[in-house]
């Protein structure tokens, strides 16, 4: 049964070591899978001004990107031959080297993983509506923008 | 017409305001943006897209009043 309203990928702060590896964990029951592929976004202590990111602040349009995410996974499931797919985006304030995004596609196959995973995240950073403030040491600014 | 608009990211930074109800007579979602240029000059010299009812639309978009939002780059991952 699916549900109406999509689930949220947003989690509150950065995205632990811990939950990835029990992500992985829990899909050793399901043995039809050959090969799974990972997609770890961390935030980067880019030096501007020679000032320092020492953390990005992360707000989003929650409902909307929430049905983004959602449009993201049919059409994922759609083009390619995947068992199955998670995504996770934080909230909140993540530090430098902390992970801010964890995508997880599995499939029979290898060659499947590689193409679904690269089109999953190109697709989340030019549609979702997240927004990145990016703090320096001296606590002021700047808004970052995807390239 | 009674609009609720969003601000989000840097535009919200601008506004001072993360949402904000207006009475607009306007038809299409540019002459809703002339309005919000000239409460908030800094606006124009800004880049945002507009989302109505979650989907981004066009500036000449026929304005129906629910779910206007500004919506600053996207920076996700």
């Amino acid at each position: 049964m699916k549900d109406k309203k999509p689930k949220s990928v947003f989690k509150e702060g950065a995205i632990t070591s811990d939950f990835i590896g029990n992500s992985i964990y829990k899909h050793q029951t399901k043995t039809s899978i050959g090969a799974h592929n990972i997609f770890l976004g961390q935030v980067r202590a880019d030096v501007i001004d020679n000032k320092t990111v020492t953390a990005i602040e992360y707000t989003a349009y929650e409902d909307m990107a929430n049905q983004k995410f959602h449009d993201i996974r049919e059409s994922a499931f759609d083009k390619f031959d995947l068992t199955c797919m998670h995504i996770y985006h934080s909230l909140g304030t993540v530090k430098a080297g902390e992970i801010c995004l964890f995508v997880f596609v599995s499939s029979p196959r290898r060659k499947v993983v590689f193409e679904a995973l690269e089109y999953i995240v190109e697709v989340i950073k030019g549609d979702v509506p997240v927004f990145g403030k990016e703090i320096f040491e001296d606590e002021t600014h700047q808004w970052k923008v995807n390239s | 017409m009674h609009i609720k608009v969003k601000y989000f990211g840097q535009i919200a930074e601008v506004t001072k305001k993360e949402e904000e109800s207006l009475e607009f007579s306007g038809q299409l979602i540019s002459e809703l943006l002339e309005t919000l240029h000239s409460k908030y000059q800094i606006l124009k010299i800004t880049d945002f897209k507009v989302a109505q009812n979650q989907e981004l639309v066009s500036f000449e978009t026929k304005l129906t009043g629910q779910d206007i939002a500004l919506l600053p780059p996207f920076a996700g991952g």
